[in-house]
């Protein structure tokens, strides 16, 4: 069985459809990239997977349990996090405090500090600016935050919603290195990226959206070196 | 070189909006200054120290009140972006509360050797305050509840102007409620005798005698006490942080856990038990509570939270402070009469609202922002 399974779901925004049956499956361990251009509906899945928008039809499954209904509040505490995009860092509250509410759903708060190191560990940058308000650290900052946060909330499934947006290619390299060391430590990811070689080369599969709807899936390496692909995605003639 | 000429064809306007307001500034100030010597330094001084002291101790206390309700316009406009305009009207609530509270407690008798017929209010001023309080807060903090629940709910992601009208609606209805439940006539709050009302400590100053009253001071020091402890909730609890994380970014919160509809719903308690307790105070500062009475410190409020710059807590308690002392010692500085202070209170609305309508301290939130 599948980690996560999403049948045909069709999300609105008001009365546009922004998917039109969407499927995908993540299976344990896995790290799987939805790539797409502008509009097509990555986001929107993630948004609708994270229950920040209701789907009209289709369902969600999370290891045989339906969660399609779930509200936003309570996804987390079935261990999944989302990083959404533009991080929601929130300004007006200290690298610290964004940490903490990133463990709000944790009920076992006595392995927080264990935590909080391993967040340290992976983001040194965090610990010498703890203090400081998230509003002054820069986008690559605040991107670290947004994955620290979410991975303060101890979860399964990390749902990253283009953690490449707006950050220098160093920084890029070294998001995508994090990615890869986070899911080795045992959390499956689903990845949205626009930056889509980037997003296949440390993919194990992806699928490949276009105007709502599943275009192609296939395992990371088949996608690169498929033809329409390269042409549409990776830029390559 | 494209975008400096943008900006400098942008700016233009800009500056003589500017000058415009730095002459306005200037003359202000001027006048200000003048007044200074009219009232303190001309021959014969309008005022004495004594008045002053006078003014000084009510302005205190009026603005301690403000405060309060104030921090519960900032909390719930700083979370849903909306004027409760029905908030003066829990404080209303509150105040009529306190006033029950002791009315009942005047009737229960506490007899004892020397004095068969005292009653429980003045055998036990200390329970009978505290009860007047806690009862006051709970009954404001529960309509406050229910007024978000009822009135605003129902309306999250309308346009923003239709909650306001739902908020006006909701004043309208609490103020006839009350209307048709307690009556019309103003009620006088039955203080336990060791606050009466008027009796205080005595300032002597100049030759005159200034009271400073026992339920002035009871009023300072209870709100100093609960601002610290809103600010320590606000600060330093769970609550508090989810609290801030829902002001700034609802999805963002969800996505952390927190149930954004439940914080909301604590964010009313919060601001409805501080305005009830504000109701209490005026009741015993002042005495007389009717249906109406929190209109007018309900909008004095909405202008203190203005003028600290609205969402911003410390801002609030500035502004209600501000605006309380402004109002007592602001006629006797420019030589108005007393009945004017409610216009100098929103003469001060206007003018911030046209030239700094993010307040006071306004401009610390936003470059935190950044």
């Amino acid at each position: 069985m599948a980690m996560l399974e999403v049948n045909d779901i069709h999300t609105y925004y008001g009365n546009i459809q922004a998917l039109n049956g969407v499927s995908l499956k993540v299976e344990q361990g896995e790290i799987v990239t939805l790539i797409g251009a502008n509009g097509a509906g990555k986001t929107t899945t993630l948004r609708t997977i994270s229950g920040l928008l209701k789907p009209r039809q289709g369902q969600i499954v999370l290891e045989g349990n339906d969660i399609t209904e779930t509200p936003a509040h309570d996804i987390v505490y079935k261990r999944i996090a989302m990083v959404p995009e533009g991080r929601g860092v929130f300004a007006r509250l200290t690298v610290a405090e964004n940490l903490d509410l990133g463990a709000y759903s944790r009920s076992d708060r006595k392995n927080l500090a264990g935590d909080l190191e391993r967040v340290f560990s992976l983001f040194p940058r965090l610990q010498e600016r703890q203090k400081q308000y998230a509003g002054t650290l820069s986008g690559g900052e605040q991107q670290m935050l947004a994955m620290g946060r979410a991975i303060m909330s101890n979860p399964r499934l990390l749902l990253l919603d283009e953690p490449s947006m707006g950050l220098a290619p160093v920084l890029v390299d070294l998001i995508f290195d994090i990615i890869q060391q986070i899911n080795k430590e045992g959390v499956t990811i689903l990845l949205v990226e626009q930056n889509a070689l980037m997003a296949l080369s440390i993919a194990n599969r992806g699928y490949v959206l276009q105007s709502g709807e599943i275009l192609l899936s296939d395992t990371a390496e088949s996608l690169k070196n498929n033809e329409m692909v390269q042409k549409a995605y990776l830029g390559i003639e | 070189m494209k975008e400096t000429t943008l900006r400098a064809k942008s700016s233009k306007p800009l500056s003589a909006y500017r000058l415009i307001q730095a002459l306005l500034g200037a003359l202000f100030a001027a006048y200000l200054i003048w007044r200074f010597y009219n009232v303190f330094l001309d021959g014969t001084p309008s005022y004495g120290a004594d008045s002053w002291l006078r003014f000084a101790i009510s302005g205190v206390v009026l603005g301690s009140v403000y405060a309060l309700i104030a921090i519960g316009y900032t909390l719930v406009y700083g979370i849903l972006f909306m004027i409760n305009f029905a908030h003066g009207d829990i404080m209303m609530l509150g105040a009529f509360s306190g006033y029950f509270v002791f009315e009942a407690l005047e009737k229960i008798p506490s007899p004892v050797i020397d004095n068969p017929n005292q009653v429980f209010l003045n055998a036990h001023p200390v329970i009978s305050v505290l009860l007047a309080f806690i009862v006051g807060a709970t009954v404001a903090a529960v309509s406050g509840y229910f007024l978000e629940k009822i009135a605003y709910r129902p309306l999250r992601g309308a346009p923003r102007l239709v909650p306001l009208i739902s908020a006006i609606g909701a004043s309208i209805f609490l103020e006839n409620a009350a209307l048709l439940l307690f009556g019309s006539q103003r009620h006088d709050f039955a203080n336990p005798v060791q606050i009466t009302r008027g009796e205080g400590w005595n300032i002597p100053i100049n030759g005159e005698v200034v009271i400073l009253p026992y339920t002035g001071v009871l009023t300072i020091a209870l709100s100093i006490l609960i601002l610290v402890a809103l600010y320590v909730l606000v600060q330093r609890t769970q609550l508090g942080r989810a609290m801030r994380a829902v002001a700034e970014n609802k999805s963002a919160a969800a996505l952390m856990g927190i149930n954004v509809n439940g914080i909301i719903s604590r964010t009313f308690i919060i601001s409805g038990a501080l305005a009830g307790s504000a109701g209490v105070m005026w009741g015993i500062h002042l005495g007389l509570v009717y249906h109406m009475v929190g209109f007018i410190p309900g909008i004095k409020a909405f202008t203190a939270a203005v003028l600290g710059g609205i969402g911003n807590i410390p801002g609030a308690m500035l502004g209600g402070m501000f605006l309380g002392i402004i109002e007592t010692m602001g006629p006797a500085y420019l030589g108005m009469s007393f009945q004017l202070k409610d216009v100098l209170a929103f003469s001060i609305l206007v003018l911030i609202l046209i030239f700094r309508p993010t307040g006071l301290l306004g401009e610390v939130l936003s470059e935190e922002k950044v």
